[in-house]
């Protein structure tokens, strides 16, 4: 053992790697991101680490290495569960060799997701045990036991830590490399009766996962994952997660041992631990994010053992439906639950006006110059934007504008085909990122050649996964293995489909790609572009650009058209943020009066 | 003994390596650390914080409002939005320089920082300004900012540790070409 300094997403691949880690797979998504990235960078070469498309593949490429005996886990957000969910729903029934761990970070707020969904619910409809660590520490521990528990029972299992433990540090103690389980799998072995799912297979492993889950409430009970702490009052608290941590500080802050039950496997829950916790108490308060797990467990115990405990929590409105919790929330919850005064909350007074910082692209953003130049090409023509997740959905703000539909990954193709049917002289145009292009968007390709749909697919190609922290794709010729590989090519692959126009040009030629879009949109039928231009986080900025004051008349159009931080207003002029330009040249191709240089075409 | 420290500024400025360093410094010192960060939807631009505790007992890498010992702030109006977090009595170093949001230029907005430092000057006792940009020239570097703040901080003797400890720390995590910059910008008084 040795004390490292470890964010929670490190901890939890440390953890998996001294579990016998041999394969991990998965798909990029804030706040899960950083368990592979660590793998991969950790790895001596034992263990097989990869991208996958999407959280659909990389669930299935995990699955299969499971039947052969290896530990593996499987990364995502709590929405690419949603994707993967396919295969999940049948692997539960059909079961693993090798332990699996489906790694989902779930996005209390949600800070930077589309929903707040709870993967303990999704636990509970899956019927898959499900692992809730509330620290660092206990993530790294916790993630060892989810192994041991996945392999034993021959059950693929969830692990769903929140954005505040994945992106929490802490120092922590780890295991020494002799410390680490060594897990050698011996392969495939062929067994239709086990590996080919029928419904007469189902139907027997059904009554199977029933009963072991009901094991496994006992099991969770009696292990160290649930624990009951505090003294002897009749008034506890119930809690998880992150959750679990603001309670103790708060406990601590108001100076009070109420009885304390942490709940760690969500499901199957541990009955009789809750139990156990309830019958000495009179009221208890669940201090839960996302979905009432908890606190609908324990009104179950209750009604089930005749209990008259009272159960208060989100349902009761004594949490908040939505949102985070946070130390003072939960400080406040519980003296309120628990009867202490807090001095009232003092506002400050005369606090100057903020200035707002949204999420803005990038300056530089070759995104920014795809919106523009569609937004000038389409001027005064009716037309639709249907946007995607990624970077670009931020393409929504002002003053570019040009995000009219967003839903989930790879949506925008299929939706902007659904507003042509009812909508016709609307031009549609659907927006995608290059990553989310191969994660999702080429079944929406086909269905829309295929039905005949009248569309722009707009590809804006800036050769990596940019949002979630530059991440490498089928179109960047770099694996998680460290190979060179062929690039998938985005354009073969449309024309491969189909789509006859396809043309691809540099939205930083802001002229050339003006005419493009004009002439594409056009033609009839499906039609794609595909804006071509690096991630500007990823280069070499060009030197900032520079105002001739002499020309400028300070009319603002450069800001007024394209928002970007490297544009900025001092003493009531237009002036450059050297610290942010990057150069790129388009604000110069947009000045009416020729007065900004420097950039790219400096000499 | 516990300390509880809030970095605050926006991305792009170094806040989360300035964090970094702090803990890597206290966990040579045998000082157990904790620390959460915000890693927001953008890249660059939005604001960012990073709360850091050092000490035993600790349960939570984040901490309630009106506990923060210290606040280390790289921007005028990102100290006075964390503000809040600041304890009776704490201390706070602030960059004087401003940094202006996108959607201040669209809306032909004058925000210079000058509010703010006035609300801080008016509000905060214990409260330390740099002149960031006047501090980087001298360094010689616009990247020096973090060392530069990092060292003010040392200075306030809220950390349980000296300049000389920060500065082993940096040598073993920046690239050598920048150690001797780095340095002096730790030490700039």
């Amino acid at each position: 053992m040795h004390t490292e300094f470890l964010m929670g997403n490190a901890a939890i691949a440390r953890g998996a790697i001294a579990a016998g880690l041999n394969v991990i797979s998965g798909y990029p998504g804030t706040p899960s991101t950083e368990v592979l990235e660590t793998t991969a960078k950790v790895n001596d070469g034992s263990i097989y680490v990869e991208w996958s498309v999407n959280e659909k593949a990389a669930l299935e490429v995990g699955a299969g290495a499971a039947y052969s005996g290896a530990r593996c886990m499987v990364t995502m957000k709590q929405v690419g569960l949603n994707v993967a969910s396919d295969p999940l729903m049948s692997l539960a029934y059909i079961g693993v060799k090798g332990g699996m761990v489906i790694m989902v970070a779930d996005d209390p707020g949600p800070i930077s997701s589309q929903t707040e969904q709870d993967t303990r619910t999704f636990a509970a409809f899956s019927k898959l045990p499900c692992f809730d660590p509330s620290s660092v520490q206990e993530a790294y521990d916790m993630i060892q036991e989810a192994f041991e528990y996945s392999e034993k029972y021959h059950t693929p299992v969830l692990f769903r830590p929140t954005t505040r433990v994945c992106h929490g540090y802490a120092s922590i103690n780890v295991k020494d490399d002799s410390e680490c389980r060594k897990n050698r799998p011996e392969g495939f072995v062929r067994d239709p009766m086990k590996w080919v799912i029928f419904p007469r297979l189902s139907f027997k492993a059904h009554g199977d996962i029933e009963k072991r889950n009901t094991e496994l409430s006992k099991v969770f009970s009696e292990s160290g994952l649930n624990t009951v702490s505090g003294g002897e009052g009749r008034k506890g608290i119930a809690t998880h997660g992150i959750s679990y941590t603001y309670t103790r500080e708060a406990l601590k802050a108001l100076d009070t041992d109420a009885p304390l039950f942490k709940v760690g496997t969500p499901f199957p829950f541990p009955e009789e631990a809750a139990k156990a916790f309830l019958e000495p108490l009179d009221e208890v308060l669940c201090v839960e994010e996302l979905d009432p797990v908890i606190e609908r467990g324990l009104v179950y115990v209750c009604g089930k053992y005749g209990l008259k405990t009272k159960i208060y929590g989100k349902q009761t409105g004594h949490i908040p439906a939505a949102g985070e919790n946070t130390c003072s929330s939960v400080k406040r919850a519980a003296a309120e639950f628990l009867g202490i005064e807090l001095p009232a909350d003092t506002k400050a007074e005369d606090v100057p006006p903020l200035p707002v910082r949204p999420p803005v692209l990038c300056a530089g953003c070759p995104h920014r110059a795809s919106f523009f130049a569609v937004k000038q090409a389409m001027k005064g023509v009716k037309s639709v934007f249907c946007g995607d997740i990624g970077c670009y959905t931020l393409g929504n703000a002002m003053p570019l504008d040009m995000v009219d539909t967003c839903l989930c990954m790879g949506a925008g193709v299929n939706i902007t085909q659904g507003i042509g049917r009812i909508s016709p002289d609307t031009k549609c145009f659907a927006f995608v990122g290059d990553s989310t292009f191969f994660a999702s968007a080429i079944t929406g390709a086909v269905n829309a050649v295929y039905n005949q749909a009248d569309m722009v697919l707009v590809v804006l190609d800036n050769s990596t996964t940019a949002m979630t922290g530059h991440q490498p794709h089928p179109g960047t010729g770099r694996t998680m293995m460290g190979q060179v590989v062929d690039k998938v090519n985005i354009e073969q692959v449309l024309r491969g489909i189909g789509v006859k126009t396809v043309e691809t040009v540099d939205p930083l030629k802001l002229e050339e790609a003006v005419s493009t879009v004009k002439r594409v949109a056009e033609e009839k039928g499906v039609k794609a572009i595909i804006f071509k231009s690096p991630c500007a986080v990823l280069i070499k900025p060009d030197k900032p650009a520079v105002i001739d004051s002499e020309k400028c008349i300070n009319c603002k159009k450069c800001i007024n058209s394209l928002g970007c931080p490297g544009l900025v207003i001092k003493d009531g002029r237009v002036s450059v943020e050297e610290s942010l330009c990057t150069g790129c040249g388009l604000c110069a191709q947009v000045c009416p009066v020729n007065a900004i240089g420097g950039g790219k075409n400096a000499e | 003994m516990q300390n509880n420290i809030l970095i605050c500024g926006v991305g792009g400025q170094g806040i989360v390596l300035t964090s970094k360093l702090i803990a890597a410094t206290a966990m040579a010192k045998g000082i157990p650390v904790m620390s959460a960060e915000t890693i927001g939807m953008a890249q660059k631009g939005g604001s960012v914080f990073s709360f850091l505790r050092l000490g035993d007992d600790l349960y939570c890498p984040m901490f309630p409002e009106k506990t923060a010992d210290l606040i280390i702030a790289f921007e005028p109006a990102e100290a006075v939005r964390m503000l809040p977090y600041l304890k009776e009595g704490g201390k706070v170093i602030v960059n004087t320089h401003p940094i202006m949001p996108v959607t201040a230029s669209l809306k032909g907005s004058s925000y210079n920082g000058s509010e703010m430092l006035e609300y801080l000057e008016k509000h905060v006792t214990e409260l330390k300004t740099v002149d960031g940009e006047a501090a980087c020239r001298e360094v010689g570097s616009p990247r020096a900012l973090n060392m530069i703040m990092l060292g003010q901080a040392v200075r306030t003797n809220v950390l349980p540790f000296g300049i000389d400890d920060v500065e082993d720390t940096m040598k073993k995590t920046v690239k050598p070409q920048f150690i001797e910059m780095n340095s002096k910008a730790l030490r700039l008084s």
